[in-house]
């Protein structure tokens, strides 16, 4: 996987990896959601300190527009190079930080989340000291992580523009006809012999109170 | 249904089941088994010759068993498409001694009794799943007297009784006198909401279903004696309750209460015997006819397509979908989109708005002929490859092809790698990089973790797919469990390398857990089978070294699985506990050793 180190703002290579390691590090508060079992500002205070890391700081929602514009302008001003976001799980929004860093210049691949929302805050309410602990740990595995991290290219692969559909009850039905009116090819797949599935044996259907076929 | 038909983008196979699902977003190979039919579908013009000479009668499936059909017929007469069909299991056959009558009398000749099952292969970019349901069998609720008693049917069957298509052509009559009922009762959540029999969930369409039963009745019967025997009525859509007022308003009577027992009196008619929880009473209820309001079961296909394109399902055996709010048609495989009833019980609105959601988020794929593929994908070195094969072994996709006759190294087609990077845990001599789950990155996070008070932490490896999100839907369920689990992430448990539990250990972890997939709904086909051999692998290295093999622990838990994860993180935090100061220290000696 090739070592990109082309992407540039303003003519500044900010995605060289042979620079210096330069990395920001954003513990967000998601409202009470986060803050109200793990002391995040502290966190961020003691992550300050952590080998590569240039800014530390805790944000309110970093999700939100003016929370990704303040990474967005660090990412900037001070060449960072690799970011680790310490809110929620990455299966929600490692999209949009992803993302987020693209726009910054940066390739996706050099961020890194910490999940202290579903995996700490959350199942931790009573037990600020030791959330507040873990949430530490998180940070810290998650920091050195992205230290090690590489930027990665994705291939294009080829897209067959032609669906399947698996049974054609109403939903299928309603599926197969979408897609074919955008165009896509529909293979419509039942295994009785008509389609119209469990709606059609249905008398009259709230609320038009008409006939279901 | 008739739009669909005619749709020029859309081919319909009936009588068709899909048998294999290789490859991945973009390129999915299907395999499609269509059954014969016997009948020439595009020459057939319905014209209905054939039934009319057939000897043959048979309950009719599509009135629920209320009416019969012949062996060779029409499913129902808005079929589509519309073309007869033939049942060869109750055709006399075609041998003109013993019938072959519908042969002679079809003018077109397009009944051929040596049409053979066909198998059609396809090439999709998409996959939308949309299997439907099953309603509940009523048979084991044997105290409404379902299997004894005529008058007892179910929702489904009253269906056909007074749709103006149906057996009697929409005239309301009981099966035993073929009289109209004075009076009708139906009892609600027949399969559903009971911890004991049935189902636990709430089956979503069943209170509507009968609401609108109980109107279509007293707009046809005024007269007639309507009851809801009913636990609640969840009346919460748009226009529900305004229904359900209108019900009441015509004269249905709710009676809040489940009935005990139903009785049969000499006359056919039904004695019903409720505790009315309104009232505090044991009530009785003479009924002509009982309604069972039966639920909704997932379709019986579900397992064996779940396993086919690697999908998961929720504890009440619908598919799961890849997030509950933000992802709510999508499956967790890329290019697998869910619609209707096969996600969750629905009525027809919502399975129409999840079926065009479905079709959107379908089309987002395939509006471009390419896509982006992983990224995180493996790489061999080829300095340290020795064309030894095991990574060609164990890749699930037959991603890696290598020659170990000529001693080729070992190669990677990136774009059937799915990245869950059980070979990068195989490889012998280090020379697979799994990308972005790079022995460096994930040692580096235990390392990391282990740093301070390390005989105070469970180090967790968890996969993307199942665990992670088990322990992320235990979070979302504000599920507690002991602080000090610290989760590491990757696509796959077939990642967890060995090398990764030795450092652990050696860095003083008392306990490790390895998670994933339950054994068969692996996101990655079956790559957690080398999960499990690799941790026998080192239970018993660890009792050769005179450690002891419990405290690395190997759970397949769900993302579906919350509640599981939670119980599964107190299990190891006990266990934790058992592991002494020196036990650890002596670990760590014997490991570096």
């Amino acid at each position: 996987m090739s070592m990109t180190k082309t992407k540039s703002i303003d003519g500044r290579s900010v995605n060289d990896l042979s620079e210096e390691t330069r990395i920001g590090v954003y513990v967000c508060h998601c409202g009470l959601n986060i803050a109200q079992s793990v002391d995040c500002d502290g966190v961020a205070a003691r992550a300050a300190h952590l080998p590569g890391v240039c800014i530390s700081k805790g944000i309110s929602y970093a999700c939100s527009e003016p929370g990704q514009k303040e990474i967005r302008n660090d990412i900037a001003e001070n060449d960072l190079n690799r970011i680790v976001v310490a809110s929620c799980s990455p299966r929600l929004h490692e999209p949009t930080f992803r993302q987020m860093l693209q726009d910054a210049g940066l390739n996706p691949y050099l961020l890194e989340m910490a999940n202290l929302r579903e995996q700490c805050s959350w199942v931790h309410m009573h037990e600020k000291d030791a959330a507040t602990e873990k949430a530490w740990d998180l940070v810290k595995m998650a920091v050195s992580r992205v230290a090690k991290n590489e930027a990665l290219t994705e291939e294009k692969l080829p897209m067959t523009q032609r669906a399947l559909v698996i049974g054609g009850g109403v939903a299928g039905i309603q599926t197969a006809l979408d897609l074919a009116d955008n165009g896509i090819k529909v293979v419509l797949v039942e295994k009785r012999p008509s389609i119209g599935g469990v709606m059609a044996q249905l008398d009259k259907t709230f609320p038009t109170m008409d006939c279901s076929i | 249904m008739t739009d669909a038909g005619r749709h020029p983008n859309i081919t319909i196979h009936t009588l068709s089941e899909v048998a294999e699902v290789k490859g991945y977003v973009g390129n999915f190979d299907v395999k499609i088994v269509k059954k014969a039919r016997y009948v020439n579908e595009k020459e057939c013009t319905a014209c209905g010759d054939c039934a009319k000479v057939c000897p043959v009668v048979r309950p009719d499936e599509f009135n629920m068993g209320l009416s019969s059909r012949k062996a060779i017929y029409s499913p129902f007469p808005q079929a589509v498409p519309s073309a007869y069909v033939l049942n060869p299991n109750e055709c006399l056959g075609n041998n003109p001694t013993v019938c072959n009558k519908c042969y002679d009398a079809c003018e077109k000749k397009c009944i051929d009794f040596h049409m053979s099952d066909e198998t059609i292969n396809e090439r999709v970019g998409t996959v939308i799943v949309a299997t439907g349901l099953e309603p509940y069998d009523p048979t084991a609720l044997d105290e409404y007297g379902y299997t004894r008693f005529e008058n007892v049917l179910t929702s489904l069957e009253f269906e056909r009784l007074v749709n103006a298509g149906g057996p009697t052509q929409g005239r309301l009559l009981r099966p035993t006198d073929r009289m109209k009922p004075k009076s009708i009762g139906f009892i609600q959540c027949v399969g559903s909401r009971s911890a004991r029999r049935g189902k636990s969930y709430c089956s979503n369409i069943c209170c509507m279903n009968t609401i609108k039963s109980t109107l279509v009745l007293k707009e046809h019967y005024t007269d007639m004696d309507v009851k809801v025997f009913y636990i609640d009525i969840r009346a919460f859509g748009k226009g529900f309750e305004d229904l359900y007022t209108r019900s009441r308003r015509a004269g249905t009577q709710y009676i809040r209460g489940l009935p005990g027992n139903v009785e049969e009196l000499p006359d056919g008619s039904l004695r019903v015997a409720v505790e009315n929880t309104a009232t505090g009473t044991l009530e009785f209820h003479e009924l002509d006819m009982l309604v069972l309001a039966i639920g909704v079961e997932p379709a019986p296909s579900t397992q064996r397509l779940q396993e086919m394109l690697g999908l998961q399902l929720t504890s009440d055996g619908f598919y799961l979908e890849a997030h509950p709010k933000l992802q709510p048609v999508d499956a967790a495989t890329r290019g697998v989109f869910y619609a209707g009833c096969a996600e969750g019980p629905k009525d027809i609105k919502e399975s129409v708005t999840q079926a065009s959601a479905a079709a959107a988020r379908a089309l987002r794929l395939m509006q471009k002929s390419e896509i982006s593929a992983e990224a995180i994908t493996s790489e061999v070195d080829p300095d340290l490859c020795k064309s030894c094969g095991i990574c060609a072994e164990v890749c699930p996709y037959n991603a890696i092809t290598v020659d170990k006759k000529k001693k080729m190294p070992a190669h990677v087609a990136t774009a059937a790698c799915a990245g869950c990077g059980t070979c990068a845990a195989e490889c012998p001599f280090g020379a697979i990089t799994m990308h972005h789950f790079s022995d460096g990155q994930i040692v580096s996070q235990i390392d990391s973790m282990l740093e301070e008070k390390a005989d105070e932490k469970i180090l967790t490896f968890a996969c993307n797919w199942c665990s992670y999100a088990g322990a992320d839907y235990a979070g979302v369920s504000r599920l507690q469990y002991p602080p000090n689990a610290r989760v590491i992430r990757t696509m796959c448990s077939g990642r967890v390398d060995e090398k990764f539990i030795w450092e652990g250990f050696k860095n003083g972890a008392p306990v490790i857990l390895v998670s994933g997939c339950h054994i068969g709904d692996c996101h990655y086909i079956d790559a957690n089978h080398w999960t499990e051999k690799r941790i026998e692998k080192v239970h018993k290295k660890m009792e050769k070294l005179g450690l002891r093999p419990e405290r690395l622990q190997l759970e397949w838990i769900s993302a579906a699985e919350g509640v599981r994860f939670a119980e599964v993180m107190k299990k190891m935090e006990e266990l934790r506990r058992s592991v002494s100061r020196q036990e650890i220290a002596e670990t760590i000696a014997v490991l570096e050793k």
